[in-house]
């Protein structure tokens, strides 16, 4: 992963003369249209007939850190399900459908949502609604197919517990969140996944599956009121509310310990992360360009360039925002060879300090924004591409005229809002760290 | 942003599969209906119309892989699609992706068996910037050894990361060495890590300078452009690049196969055990090629998706696994293979689970696939084709590899009438050619119990 390096002071003059930069970048090129069904479901939709192919992403607010406690994986397991046999088709006789008709239908659970997403053809797209519809309100929970998802979540679960980069998250979200849903697995334990019953599942799709949580966004060959008749028919049968919930406001407990979960392993897998802000933290903009500059940006990052580029630590380094609905993370990981370990947690932790006490500087913030709002418009390749955007922008609550506005407000943060905002954020003595493998001469803090 | 290099584990053969499964299209249409030229120096240009939005896909593709490696220099392919980023005559390291980045790019590069790609995606208005930039590096790149040594580390970091970390990587690492006898294809892409430390800044010069040149090159460009526009940027750019003389690629061949071979990695690490089996097979390029399409079909109707022989036979009705599926590898400029690999539910023991397979295969060998069954794989493999219109870069990877792999346009445009073509009668003829324990390797992924 992340390839390149630095160097702002060989800028090529020929390849400035040859483009000029642009100020602000066109954002994009499509127009939304709010489509509301008689029944009051809505849904946003790009309609783009280039392709005969109709996609559409959906979620329902609240995900897996509603699970109970001892049915952690719930969500998980029944958005494994949903597709396994619906009404009067079982799992062999819905899979053979999509099949034959090259429909993707898929659910998947997240910790503060639960997703899917339909792709159909126009010319099958009565029978791909058929089946979403299906899904959501008739599913049957049959013994085998029920069985046989849980052995392969089982099996994922067991595949984790190889896997240095999965056991590293798990670590770290069970120690920043000790009292909180986020700190679980998503997935569940094998203990509370051997737990889940046929009428757990059932449950679940009633009391979680409401109107009053669903999001919608379609992309491709569908004209506007023939979307609106099938939300009716896809959706309007589901509860109006689903139950009631809420999931307390949290912050991460970084304390700047570093544990050590000893493996076997010829290469550490590393993860850190402290405190970060929500997605409607004003200062979020100035965040996410700072992270850019300091780990996030690719090939040209400070963390790419100091501990990968400069000295050959890590193949992969990076920071992110990890912005949660009730709490909110800055988030990163590296891997190197044990012997290695030492020497990459210090560079990682003076450049946190780097960027803490000096800031970024005027170039890198201009480079960062130019970066982020030339690539914007590489979002809009592909139905799917955009039909989650729709969904996120709904999601965070942003607006129908955020694409428009997007890239005017990361071009409306300023030097000083980055500084201030690297100031309180980055601290390197209160990081989190989780170190799987065998690092030499790292230990964990008592 | 990742920086990909396709290996053959599970999960970079579904980068293959992708595409692949995207070449499908309603008859005679063609499915990218690409525009093509030839420059004077033999770069050939393929353009992808995609008007959607103002964007573009640029990448340039060298036939040449790490099945290309002269012996002791396993990895030098991959080393040195990482040290293309290390600057030029005119242009110091990182610059490359620098100026990019301040332009809203995205970029990356990957490696296969077969070639090296590098790609940019960007405003259509920056294509000119890119262009010049990609054939700048192509002749001019400027390495130091230090540079080198530090990028090594780099790639040993990426070594033990996919492989070295993983048990399942390391045997399926040693699956393929076992695999071809002879052919370059038995050499792991990222190479052997003690062949990765010796490579020093002579051989990667000469590994550069021997295959990347116009006449060895590819040049695709997906989105909003024509091949009008595009012509006299490629002369202007590429076309300035001096003819070279052609390289004889030079790979050891496959000698008859006469025994079936047996591998075994016992692990602690491992928490969850895995059957494979891998045959020797023809690709679309290299042996009995005549069975390419109806091995695509065998591996669709065997193991892709819920509904195939596989998964129903062992994972819903037997219950003795949780996972399992086949793929095919034709399209490949040496010879392919096709593999099987079946996860087992606990408490299963690997006796059992083979013993099943192995009947499931000598019944599929006995009473051949059925006509209905090839109807639906065919029918489903062409309708993709319409997907994979969607995207704005898939039709340029589909391309590209396919005409760096030695492949033609003509392979990719007419997929879909071929894959409609296969009979019942041709996968069960492909099944009994390929489908045999001389030519192949079954592996058996076990956890070593401690103490």
């Amino acid at each position: 992963m992340l390839k390149i390096l630095i160097n702002g002071l060989f800028a090529s003059l020929a390849v400035l003369v040859l483009t000029p930069l642009l100020a602000v970048p066109p954002a994009h090129a499509v127009e939304i249209d709010r489509v509301k069904s008689p029944g009051g479901i809505e849904a946003w939709l790009v309609r783009d007939q280039s392709n005969p192919i109709i996609s559409m992403r959906f979620a329902f607010r609240g995900g897996s850190a509603l699970d109970p406690a001892d049915r952690g994986g719930l969500a998980n397991m029944t958005a494994s399900l949903l597709d396994e046999g619906a009404g009067d088709m079982d799992s062999k006789a819905f899979q053979g459908t999509l099949e034959d008709l090259v429909i993707t239908l898929r659910f998947s659970a997240q910790r503060d949502s639960l997703g899917g997403q339909l792709v159909t053809l126009t010319e099958n797209r009565d029978i791909a609604f058929k089946l979403l519809k299906l899904a959501l309100t008739k599913a049957r929970f049959d013994a085998e197919p029920v069985e046989r998802i849980r052995s392969q979540i089982l099996a994922e679960i067991r595949q984790n517990t190889e896997d240095p980069g999965a056991i590293a998250s798990k670590s770290l979200f069970k120690r920043l969140f000790p009292d909180h849903p986020y700190g679980r697995p998503k997935n569940g334990t094998a203990k509370s996944v051997a737990a889940i019953t046929r009428a757990d599942l059932k449950a679940f799709t009633k009391r979680r599956l409401g109107k009053n949580n669903l999001i919608i966004g379609v992309v491709g060959d569908i004209a506007p009121d023939t979307l609106s008749a099938a939300l009716d028919d896809v959706f309007g049968s589901l509860a109006d509310k689903a139950a009631a919930w809420d999931i307390p406001e949290t912050a991460p407990e970084s304390d700047g310990r570093t544990l050590v979960v000893e493996k076997n392993m010829p290469q550490s897998s590393i993860v850190f992360a402290d405190k970060g802000l929500k997605r409607d933290h004003p200062d979020f903009y100035a965040a996410y360009l700072m992270n850019h500059i300091l780990g996030g940006g690719g090939f040209t990052s400070r963390l790419y360039n100091t501990i990968r580029e400069k000295r050959g630590l890590a193949y992969s380094v990076y920071s992110g925002l990890h912005p949660l609905k009730r709490a909110g993370l800055l988030f990163g990981g590296a891997g190197t060879t044990n012997a290695k370990v030492s020497d990459t947690l210090r560079l990682l932790k003076q450049e946190w300090t780097r960027m803490a006490e000096t800031g970024a500087t005027k170039e890198e913030l201009a480079d960062a924004k130019t970066y982020q709002t030339g690539s914007y418009p590489l979002r809009f390749t592909s139905s799917g591409s955009i039909a989650g955007m729709l969904v996120g922008i709904q999601m965070n609550a942003l607006g129908i005229d955020y694409m428009d506005r997007r890239n005017s407000l990361i071009e409306a943060v300023t030097i000083t809002d980055v500084n201030r905002v690297a100031k309180t954020l980055l601290r390197p003595d209160r990081l989190s760290i989780v170190i799987v493998g065998k690092p030499n001469g790292v230990k964990s803090t008592p | 942003m990742k920086r990909v290099l396709l290996v053959l584990t599970l999960a970079a053969v579904a980068v293959f599969f992708q595409p692949k499964a995207g070449h499908a299209g309603e008859s005679g249409r063609g499915v990218f209906n690409p525009e093509t030229a030839t420059l004077a120096n033999g770069m050939r240009i393929v353009v992808i119309r995609n008007h959607r939005v103002p964007v573009l896909t640029h990448m340039v593709w060298y036939a040449v892989g790490a099945a290309d490696e002269g012996p002791g220099e396993t990895g030098v392919a991959h080393v040195l699609e990482h040290l293309m980023f290390k600057g030029t005559k005119t242009r110091a390291p990182g610059e490359f992706s620098r100026i990019l980045a301040r332009n809203g790019g995205q970029e990356n590069a990957f490696t296969s068996s077969d070639y090296t790609a590098y790609y940019q995606t960007v405003a259509a208005d920056r294509l000119e910037m890119v262009m010049e930039m990609e054939a700048d590096r192509m002749t001019n790149l400027v390495l130091t050894e230090k540079g080198v040594q530090t990028e090594k580390a780099v790639v040993m970091e990426e070594r033990r990361s996919r492989t070295d970390n993983n048990p399942g990587a390391l045997l399926s690492e040693q699956v393929d060495a076992a695999l071809y006898l002879n052919h370059p294809y038995r050499r792991p892409v990222i190479g052997w890590a003690h062949e990765i430390e010796a490579l020093n800044l002579k051989a990667v010069m000469a590994f550069y300078k021997k295959w990347y040149a116009p006449g060895n090159a590819i040049l695709v460009v997906a989105g909003d452009i024509t091949l009008e526009k595009l012509k006299p940027l490629a002369e202007k750019y590429y076309g300035a690049i001096p003819v070279q003389p052609p390289v004889t690629r030079i790979r050891p061949t496959e000698p008859p196969q006469h025994a079936s071979r047996r591998l075994v990695l016992k692990d602690k690490r491992v928490r969850q055990q895995a059957w494979g089996r891998a045959y020797l097979a023809p690709s679309h390029m290299s042996g009995d090629k005549q069975h390419a399409y109806a091995l695509e079909v065998l591996a669709n109707i065997l193991g892709h998706g819920s509904t195939s022989r596989l998964y129903q036979a062992l994972v819903v009705e037997d219950k003795l696994a949780v996972g399992a599926g086949s793929y095919y590898s034709g399209d490949k400029r040496g010879p392919g293979n096709f593999k099987l690999y079946v996860s087992p539910r606990p408490g299963v023991s690997m006796e059992t689970l083979e013993a099943k397979i192995e009947s499931l295969l000598a019944g599929l060998l006995k009473h051949g696939v059925t006509p209905d069954e090839v109807l639906r794989a065919t029918k489903r493999m062409r309708a993709q084709a319409v997907y994979a219109r969607d995207s704005l870069s898939t039709g340029a990877r589909v391309l590209g590899a396919a005409l760096a792999a030695g492949l033609s346009i003509d392979y990719v445009e007419t997929w879909p009438d071929h894959i409609g073509a296969v009979t019942a009668d041709d996968v069960n003829a492909a099944a009994r050619a390929v489908l045999k324990d001389n030519h192949s390797v079954t592996s058996l992924l076990l956890q070593k119990k401690t103490g």
